[in-house]
């Protein structure tokens, strides 16, 4: 199988620190891989490289099999790898479906929309509230509700849902359950676990070691700006993958292969 | 956060409906609420109250339609130049050109016709562009070498104004001269009437501009771009919003909007002085900060701005009807100012 998007030999220097050095990366399609590292290790530089908010100084990087070579998020986005940032990039005071269609609303057909420059809200708001509900998470019932009289995980849970809706190819996941309480990331995985039975694979950055270990189908231990080794959550425990992130423990040889 | 395990414990009753929303049924977090959604509804209320006070205190002298549509033209130009001051502000911005640019195109459409002899049409088409033109340059610096928006427009400000009485050698063209030859330059001044009341071409031409700026604000990507802007700049660079352009358009809109001000201008007083509005920027933030728009960028709506002109007018006529010192208004603005930002502030922590 033909990893959906891979990076070969990045590299990505600041002054005398390396952020990443020959690093390689490969995402399999339908996979859930979470990319985990200690801080430092350069994992925020990788995942800013795949998703066009840093340009590498070396390295290429392939979607499909294609060299891309993403000069922002937009560039990024309109390849089809959609990310859900830590602050999620929301506009408080709008609302849900505004939000949801930011930078790529849908206008009216005919004068309205040529002329008039008019938005089709009848058509933004079905398509939200449709794919909130396709994603089986939720029942709007106002999906005019400014997004900050919503709870954080339901906030989390409209990001992931833009994501989802518009991200053909790759979800990007910063640390998607950092801010939340215990039952708030417990929707925030099973809505991950429903986006990947809809066939996006999606990149995890994650600190927290159980919810790694939950959903991961593979994890790629980042160790001073490299690869250092994948281990499929199985075959590991979390004090492995915590000692091999740490340098406490020799990494196993042999990468393990895809779920 | 307060309601945090509230929130947790829905969570849990309806495993379902992660995103069905929890709602307190107090009297007040429904007013809180319905404020949140509809932010010109404060202004609205204080602009028919205060009407209906005036009204009860004053009779028909001030219930006429004379007295009403008189109101409209003493706010026309103050609520002209405050749709542009709503636009900056929307995007978390403040202009404190809008004053000097309006003047300084005021002078250009004059002195272009009378100094330079060119035809009116021209000239009023010169003072637009040059308003546009120095709109435009705050956007850029603003936008492109980020610097704040205060300096900026506070620089703008001196510098329009400046050149205004460099340009203009401080004379006043008279108002008979240009009704003799170039009366398209009192355009707005013109009017109709019907019944009591009196439209000015100026009233007019305030009234549609509002009615545009809703329209495009709410209907547009433009003005949903204008929104998220002021609302988090960051988070919509990052959902794809062209945040420069965003910016340099509202800047370079408000300096066309405070031209075509400057036009109104010369209808409203009939001849173009270079001393003439100077609290147009006073003025117009006061409009806007009644309105119920945030200073903080990113709410309140540019209806809101039309009752918050409104407000001052019928506080300035209702009073000086009454024969209350001048003073009173003043005062009463001031204290109009500071319950609205307290107000504003009260809405939006709808979120907690």
């Amino acid at each position: 199988m033909e990893p959906i998007l891979s990076a070969r030999n990045l590299n990505k220097r600041y002054g005398r620190v390396t952020a990443l050095d020959n690093c390689d990366f490969d995402l399999m399609p339908g996979e859930i891989l979470a990319v985990i590292g200690d801080n430092g290790a350069g994992k925020s530089s990788l995942i800013k490289a795949l998703s066009g908010a840093i340009k590498v100084d070396s390295g290429d990087i392939f979607l499909d099999g294609q060299a891309v070579n993403f000069s922002s998020p937009i560039d990024a986005r309109n390849a089809g790898v959609e990310t859900v940032y830590q602050t999620l990039a929301m506009s408080p005071a709008l609302s849900i479906a505004d939000n949801m269609f930011m930078g790529r609303e849908i206008r009216k057909s005919g004068f309205m929309g040529k002329v008039m420059r008019q938005l089709d809200r009848p058509a933004m708001e079905r398509i939200a509230r449709q794919k909130l509900s396709d994603l089986g998470l939720m029942t709007i019932q106002n999906i005019n509700q400014a997004v900050e009289t919503l709870s954080g995980g339901q906030r989390q849970g409209v990001a992931v849902a833009r994501a989802a809706a518009f991200g053909s190819k790759v979800i990007i996941l910063d640390e998607p359950t950092a801010a939340l309480g215990v039952k708030e990331s417990r929707r925030v995985l099973d809505l991950i676990l429903d986006v990947r039975a809809r066939d996006i694979p999606i990149i995890l950055i994650s600190h927290n070691m159980p919810h790694v270990f939950e959903v991961a189908d593979r994890i790629h231990v980042h160790r001073l700006g490299r690869r250092l080794c994948v281990i499929d959550p199985k075959d590991y425990t979390m004090s492995d993958a915590v000692a091999f992130m740490t340098g406490a423990k020799a990494a196993p040889g042999a990468v393990a292969s895809a779920a | 956060m307060s309601n945090q395990t509230e929130a947790e414990t829905d969570l849990v009753a309806r495993a379902e409906t992660i995103a069905s929303f929890e709602h307190q049924h107090t009297l007040l977090s429904r007013i809180q609420h319905a404020l949140h959604s509809n932010p010109a509804l404060v202004p609205l209320i204080v602009l028919v109250a205060s009407v209906l006070v005036f009204g009860a205190l004053l009779g028909t002298k001030f219930f006429s339609s004379f007295a009403m549509t008189l109101i409209l033209q003493q706010v026309a130009i103050v609520g002209i130049v405050g749709a542009a001051q709503s636009l900056v502000i929307l995007t978390a911005g403040i202009d404190l050109s809008v004053g000097a640019i309006m003047v300084l195109s005021s002078v250009i459409m004059g002195q272009f016709t009378f100094r330079l002899g060119l035809p009116p049409a021209v000239a009023v088409a010169c003072g637009l562009a040059i308003g546009t033109l120095i709109g435009f340059i705050n956007g850029w610096l603003i936008a492109r070498i980020k610097l704040p928006p205060f300096i900026v427009t506070l620089g703008m400000w001196q510098i329009a104004l400046a050149s205004n009485f460099l340009y203009s050698g401080n004379e006043t063209i008279r108002a008979q001269d240009i009704e003799a030859n170039a009366p398209l330059l009192q355009f707005f001044g013109q009017s109709f009437s019907f019944g009591g009341a009196v439209f000015t071409y100026g009233v007019i031409f305030f009234i549609l501009l509002v009615l545009a700026l809703a329209y495009v604000l709410r209907h547009t990507a433009w003005g949903r771009h204008v929104y998220a802007v002021g609302d988090d700049p960051e988070a919509a660079e990052l959902s794809g919003v062209n945040t420069r352009r965003i910016l340099i358009s509202v800047y370079a809109l408000s300096g066309l909007i405070c031209a075509f001000a400057g036009w109104v201008l010369i209808g409203r007083i009939g001849s173009v002085s270079p001393t003439s509005g100077q609290s147009a920027n006073i003025e117009s933030i006061t409009a806007v900060v009644i309105g119920g728009i945030s200073l903080f960028g990113g709410r309140g709506s540019i209806l809101g701005m039309f009752f918050g002109a409104l407000i001052v007018g019928v506080f300035s006529l209702g009073l000086r009807l009454l024969g209350a010192d001048a003073q009173w208004t003043y005062l009463l603005i001031g204290a109009l100012i500071i319950g609205a930002v307290a107000v504003d502030q009260w809405i939006r922590k709808v979120s907690a």
